[in-house]
C-alpha cells in the first residue's frame, strides 16, 4: 500500500460520492439522479411499455380484472363494490402517486417538509394550517368514519393505494420524488379527506371581505353600490327570471347596532389573502329529448380549473355487479366524479357563493388566552401546528380557536408576509369547517338510476356548493344549485364583522329544498355557467358574492335558438368549444360610439379598423381580441385607477361587466372623471385616451408577431411544480374570459364531456393531459394537442363481454392473496 | 488483456451490485476489482473510468432509444438547459466514469506496494 496517495485518492473519491449524493440547492442528488439503474432513467418508460400484469394482493375480497385500452383508460371489473375502490386506489397510485401526495401535502400545509426553508413556502403552510384545512379534514373524516358504508369505501381505497406503495421500490418512485429528493409515505383516509378540502378551498374559498371592508371606508354607500353592484342588468340567471320562489323563507334578524358598528364603520385591513383563481368556474347544461335529434337528452359539462400536468383528472370505468360508471376521477379520492352510468349522467359548475366570513375578535390581552363573547371573558382553545421544515428544526405555530367562529387566522404572530397590521385579530368562519360527507354524493351519483336517486345523492353536498346538472335515459333533465349555504341578511359577511357577541353570527342555513333548481323546465334545457342562480329580486335570500355573467348569456341564447328535434352531439361539441365573445358584443358598440376618431393618427386608425372589422370571435388567428382586451383593460384603469389609487390598502377591482353596463346605462358615470385633474373628463375623453395609451404596446406586440389571439394569450399547461421542461407551452388555442371556451393562460376547460343518453350511451370527452402522470411516458400529455383543436375522444363504456375488443391493449389480473 | 478483463469485470460487478444496492455501489465495484486485479494506478484509473463510462452510457442510450427520447429531452432542459438527449447521456456516462475511475485509483493504491 502507498499510504499517502491512497489517502489522497480515497478522500477525493469519498468527497465526490458525498457531493453527488447530496441535494445541492435546487438540483437533485446528481449521482442517484443520473444513475441508469436508480435515477430518472428508470422513469423513462419504453414507448411500447407492457402494462399486462398479474397481482396477488391481500385486501382484495375476490378476483378482478382491469382492461386497459389504447388511451390507457382502465376499465375495472370487480365482483363486489369494495374491490372496485381498492383497485381504483391501486391504479391512482400506479399512474398518479406523486400528485396525489403533493396535493394533500399542500392541503395540509406540509410543503416546507418537501422543499425546505423558504419564507414564502412557510407562509403558505402556515396559512393553510391557520385557515383550518387539517381541522376541517379531520372533522369531515369523523363523519365519514361514522358512516359504515363510506368507511368501507375509504378503507378499501386507502388499502389499494398502500398496496401499490408497499411494493414500490425506491428506484421506481415517480420522477418528481427523485427531483425533490424525498419518498412517498403511506396513504390514509385522512389524506382523502384532505384532498376533498383542497378542492373545497379551490371552489369555496372566494370572497372579498377584507377588500370590501377597505372600500367601505373609502367610498360612500352609493359609490360602493356603483362599483360592486349586486346583480348585472344583463343577468340571465340559472333559474330564469319570472320564476316564483317560496315565501316561507327563514326569518333573519339584523343586529340592532349594524348601522353604527357595521355599515358605517370605517376600518381598513391591510391583508391580501391567497385566493383561489377567480376564474375557477365551469359550464354545464342538459338538453331534453324534445330538442335532440335522437329524442333522448344530451348532457354537457366542462369544469374550468387550473390546467396542470399531471392533470387533476384521471379517466376510468368502474364496473361492479351493482353499478357501472364511467368518467373522470380525482386521484386522491374514490368514485367517478363527473361522468355517467347506464341510466344517468351528471356534471358540476361552481356555485360561487360566499361561504367564508371574518370576525374581529376582542382578546383580554396579547396572550390571547381569553376572548370577549356576549359580555363574558371566555377561555380560548388552542391547536398547535407543527410544521416540519426539511433540514431545519420544526416550526411550531399555536393557532387560537374560537368555538363560536373558528380559527383566528390573522393575529400578532401571523400577518401573512406582513400583510396584516398585526394589531387586530380575525377569526375565520368557513362553511368547509363544518363536517360533511362528500364521498356519498359521488357514490350516490355513480349508482343513480333516476331523478330521485340524483336528488337524494346531491343532498350530501354541503361545501363546495355546486350547480349539479343531470340527465337520464328516461327523458328527465334537472339542475340543482346545491350546497348548504348560510342564510344571510343583506350585506352580512361582505365586510369583516364584529365578533364580540352572537348577533353577527350566521343564524341559519337555507333549507335544502329552497335551493334554486329546475326539473324538466318548459324551455327544454337547463344550464349554468357560474352566474347568479336566480333573479335577486325574486329569491328570498341574499346571495352576495361575485358571479361571472357572460358565458351564461351566450349558452342560454344558443340553446334556446336550437330547433326542437335537431340537436346532435356534434352541435354540442361546437357549442362547448365556441369562441364567440358576447362580452365584446355588448361592449364594442360602446367603445366605438364614444371614441373620437377625429383625433386619431393613421397608426391608431389602423388598429381601430381591426377592432371594427373583427367578427367578435376569439379564434386563434384573430387580431381583434388582443386590441379589444387591451383597450378595455386600459379603460378600466383610466376609470377606476384614480379612485382606487387613493388607498394603499388592497381593494377589489370591479367586475368586467360593471363598467360596460354603467356606460350603457349612463354615459355620465361619475367614476369616469379623473379626480386627479381639475378638468372634468367625459366618456369620450376617457375612451379615446384609453385607446391612444395602448398603441405603443400594440406596436410592440405586433412587431413580435404576438397580435394573433393565440400568440397574445399564449396558453400553457403547467407541471404542478411550474417546471417549464415538464410543462406544455405556447398552445395555439382560442377562447378566453367570458367565452364558452374559457381557455385563458393556464386555466380553462379541464375536462370537456358530452353524453348522449340514448339506449346505447354515446359519450365524448377530453382533458388537456394524459392518463400517465409520468413525464417519461408517452401517455403523459397524450390528449393535449387534440384538446387544443377541440377534438374529443369517444368514451367507451365497455361490457365484460367485450374483453377481446381490439381497443383493449393490456389486462391486469388482480387476485386475492391467500395469506389473509 | 488484463486491462480489458478489468474493464469488463468492473462493468459486470457494477451492474450486479446496482440491481440491489444504491447508486454508489459502483464505487465499491470499481474499488474492489482494482484491489483484486493489481494494475498500475494510471491504468487502474482508466479501466474504472472506461468501465463505468460504457456501462452508464450504454444503459442510458438503450433506455433512451426505447423511450424515444421523451424523458431525456425534458431532463436535459431541466438540468443543462438544452433539449439534447446526447448531452444528458454523455453527462450520465461521465459522472459514472469519474466515480469509477477515482474508486479504481484508490483501490490500486491500496494494493500497490511501490
Amino acid at each position: 500500500m502507498r499510504p499517502l496517495p491512497f489517502l489522497v485518492s480515497a478522500i477525493i473519491t469519498v468527497s465526490l460520492l458525498f457531493v453527488l449524493n447530496k441535494k445541492l440547492g435546487q438540483a437533485p442528488p446528481i449521482g442517484n439522479f443520473l444513475s441508469p439503474q436508480h435515477g430518472f432513467w428508470q422513469n423513462a418508460e419504453p414507448a411500447d411499455a407492457d402494462y399486462n400484469d398479474e397481482l396477488k394482493l391481500s385486501g382484495l375480497k375476490d378476483d378482478a380484472s382491469v382492461y386497459i385500452d389504447d388511451r390507457l383508460v382502465p376499465h375495472v371489473f370487480t365482483k363486489n363494490e369494495s374491490d372496485v375502490y381498492f383497485i381504483q386506489g391501486y391504479l391512482h397510485a400506479k399512474f398518479r402517486l406523486w400528485q396525489m401526495e403533493f396535493q394533500t401535502h399542500a392541503a395540509a400545509g406540509r410543503i416546507s417538509e418537501i422543499l425546505g426553508e423558504n419564507p414564502k413556502i412557510l407562509n403558505f403552510d402556515r396559512e393553510q394550517r391557520r385557515l383550518g384545512m387539517v381541522y376541517a379534514a379531520e372533522r369531515s373524516l369523523q363523519v365519514a368514519e361514522a358512516d359504515s358504508a363510506t368507511r368501507e369505501i375509504n378503507d378499501a381505497y386507502t388499502a389499494g393505494v398502500n398496496a401499490y406503495i408497499t411494493q414500490l421500490k425506491e428506484r421506481d418512485v415517480p420522477l418528481e420524488y427523485k427531483l425533490l429528493d424525498y419518498l412517498p409515505e403511506k396513504w390514509s383516509n385522512l389524506k382523502t379527506a384532505l384532498f376533498l378540502k383542497y378542492m373545497s378551498k379551490d371552489l369555496a374559498g372566494g370572497e372579498y371581505d377584507f377588500e370590501y371592508t377597505n372600500a367601505k371606508s373609502l367610498f360612500s354607500a352609493e359609490e360602493f353600490e356603483k362599483l360592486y353592484p349586486l346583480a348585472a342588468d344583463s343577468l340571465d340567471p340559472i333559474v330564469p327570471k319570472g320564476t316564483l320562489f317560496t315565501d316561507n323563507a327563514v326569518a333573519l334578524t339584523i343586529p340592532v347596532n349594524a348601522d353604527s358598528l357595521y355599515f358605517a364603520k370605517k376600518d381598513s385591513v391591510n391583508i391580501i389573502e391567497s385566493k383561489p383563481d377567480p376564474d375557477n368556474g365551469s359550464n354545464n347544461w342538459a338538453v331534453s329529448g324534445k330538442k335532440t335529434k335522437s329524442g333522448y337528452p344530451i348532457l354537457c359539462s366542462d369544469p374550468h380549473l387550473s390546467l396542470n400536468l399531471p392533470s387533476l383528472w384521471f379517466e376510468m370505468q368502474l364496473s361492479t355487479p351493482s353499478y357501472n360508471a364511467y368518467g373522470v376521477t380525482f386521484p386522491g379520492a374514490p368514485a367517478v366524479i363527473i361522468g355517467f352510468n347506464d341510466s344517468c349522467s351528471f356534471g358540476f359548475t361552481n356555485a360561487e357563493r360566499d361561504v367564508r366570513d371574518y370576525y374581529e375578535i376582542t382578546f383580554r390581552d396579547s396572550t390571547m388566552s381569553e376572548y370577549l363573547f356576549n359580555g363574558k371573558w371566555k377561555t380560548t382553545q388552542w391547536r398547535v401546528e407543527t410544521i416540519r421544515v426539511k433540514g431545519r428544526p420544526d416550526f411550531i405555530d399555536s393557532v387560537a380557536y374560537i368555538p363560536e367562529f373558528g380559527p383566528v387566522m390573522y393575529d400578532r404572530k401571523f400577518t401573512g408576509n406582513n400583510r396584516a397590521n398585526g394589531k387586530n385579530y380575525y377569526a375565520c368562519r368557513w362553511k368547509a369547517h363544518d363536517p360533511s360527507n362528500e364521498i356519498k354524493i359521488f357514490v350516490g351519483l355513480d349508482k343513480a338510476k333516476n331523478y330521485n336517486d340524483y336528488a337524494e345523492a346531491i343532498k350530501n353536498l354541503h361545501t363546495p356548493g355546486q350547480n349539479c346538472v343531470f340527465a337520464c335515459k328516461n327523458g328527465d333533465i334537472a339542475l340543482w344549485a346545491q350546497g348548504e349555504f348560510p342564510a344571510k341578511w343583506k350585506d352580512q359577511g361582505e365586510f369583516v364583522m364584529p365578533g364580540m357577541d352572537s348577533s353577527y353570527m350566521w343564524q341559519a342555513m337555507i333549507p335544502q329544498e329552497q335551493n334554486p333548481h329546475q326539473y324538466n323546465p318548459e324551455r327544454n334545457f337547463v344550464s349554468s355557467a357560474n352566474q347568479l342562480p336566480v333573479d335577486v329580486k325574486a329569491y328570498p335570500y341574499y346571495l352576495g358574492g361575485s358571479y361571472p355573467l357572460y358565458r351564461g348569456i351566450i349558452i342560454n341564447r344558443r340553446l334556446a335558438a336550437m330547433d326542437s328535434g335537431s340537436v346532435t352531439a356534434e352541435d354540442m361539441m361546437k357549442l362547448q368549444t365556441d369562441n364567440y365573445n358576447v362580452f365584446a358584443e355588448y361592449t364594442r358598440p360602446l367603445l366605438l360610439k364614444y371614441i373620437d376618431e377625429s383625433v386619431l393618427n393613421d397608426v391608431e386608425k389602423k388598429y381601430l379598423e381591426i377592432v371594427k372589422q373583427w367578427n367578435l370571435r376569439n379564434d386563434p388567428n384573430e387580431k381583434g381580441p388582443a386590441i379589444f382586451n387591451l383597450w378595455y383593460d386600459s379603460l378600466q384603469v383610466k376609470t377606476f385607477g384614480d379612485e382606487l389609487g387613493k388607498s394603499t390598502y388592497p381593494l377589489h377591482w370591479p367586475e368586467a361587466s360593471t363598467l360596460s353596463e354603467a356606460i350603457a346605462r349612463d354615459p355620465g358615470f361619475s367614476f369616469l372623471d379623473d379626480i386627479r385633474t381639475s378638468h372634468k373628463e367625459t366618456v369620450v375623453d376617457i375612451v379615446t385616451y384609453a385607446f391612444k395609451t395602448i398603441i405603443p404596446s400594440l406596436q410592440n406586440t405586433e412587431a413580435n408577431n404576438k397580435l394573433a389571439w393565440a400568440n397574445f394569450k399564449d396558453t400553457r399547461v403547467n407541471h404542478l411544480t411550474k417546471q417549464v421542461a415538464l410543462s406544455r407551452l405556447h398552445l395555439p388555442i382560442g377562447g378566453g374570459n367570458h367565452i364558452i371556451n374559457a381557455t385563458k393562460v393556464d386555466h380553462g376547460p379541464s375536462w370537456r364531456m358530452i353524453v348522449e343518453m340514448t339506449p346505447q350511451t354515446n359519450a365524448y370527452g377530453i382533458y388537456p393531459g394524459g392518463q400517465s402522470g409520468n413525464p417519461g411516458s408517452k401517455y403523459y400529455d397524450m390528449f393535449v394537442d387534440d384538446w387544443v383543436v377541440g377534438k374529443y375522444n369517444k368514451l367507451w363504456m365497455m361490457k365484460a363481454s367485450e374483453k377481446n375488443d381490439k381497443r383493449i391493449k393490456w389486462v391486469m389480473k388482480f387476485s386475492k392473496s391467500s395469506n389473509h | 488483456m488484463k486491462f480489458f478483463v478489468t474493464v469488463v469485470l468492473t462493468a459486470i460487478v457494477s451492474f450486479a451490485l446496482g440491481m440491489y444496492m444504491p447508486w454508489w455501489s459502483i464505487a465499491i465495484a470499481a474499488f474492489g476489482v482494482a484491489v483484486l486485479i493489481p494494475q498500475r494506478p494510471g491504468k487502474a484509473f482508466w479501466s474504472g473510468f472506461l468501465a463505468l463510462f460504457f456501462l452508464w452510457g450504454l444503459l442510458a442510450l438503450y433506455i433512451d432509444v426505447k423511450n424515444e427520447h421523451i424523458l431525456s429531452q425534458k431532463v436535459a432542459e431541466l438540468i443543462i438547459k438544452s433539449r439534447s438527449s446526447s448531452l444528458i447521456i454523455l453527462l450520465t456516462a461521465f459522472i459514472g466514469a469519474l466515480v469509477g475511475g477515482l474508486s479504481a485509483l484508490s483501490g490500486a493504491y491500496l494494493r500497490k506496494s511501490r
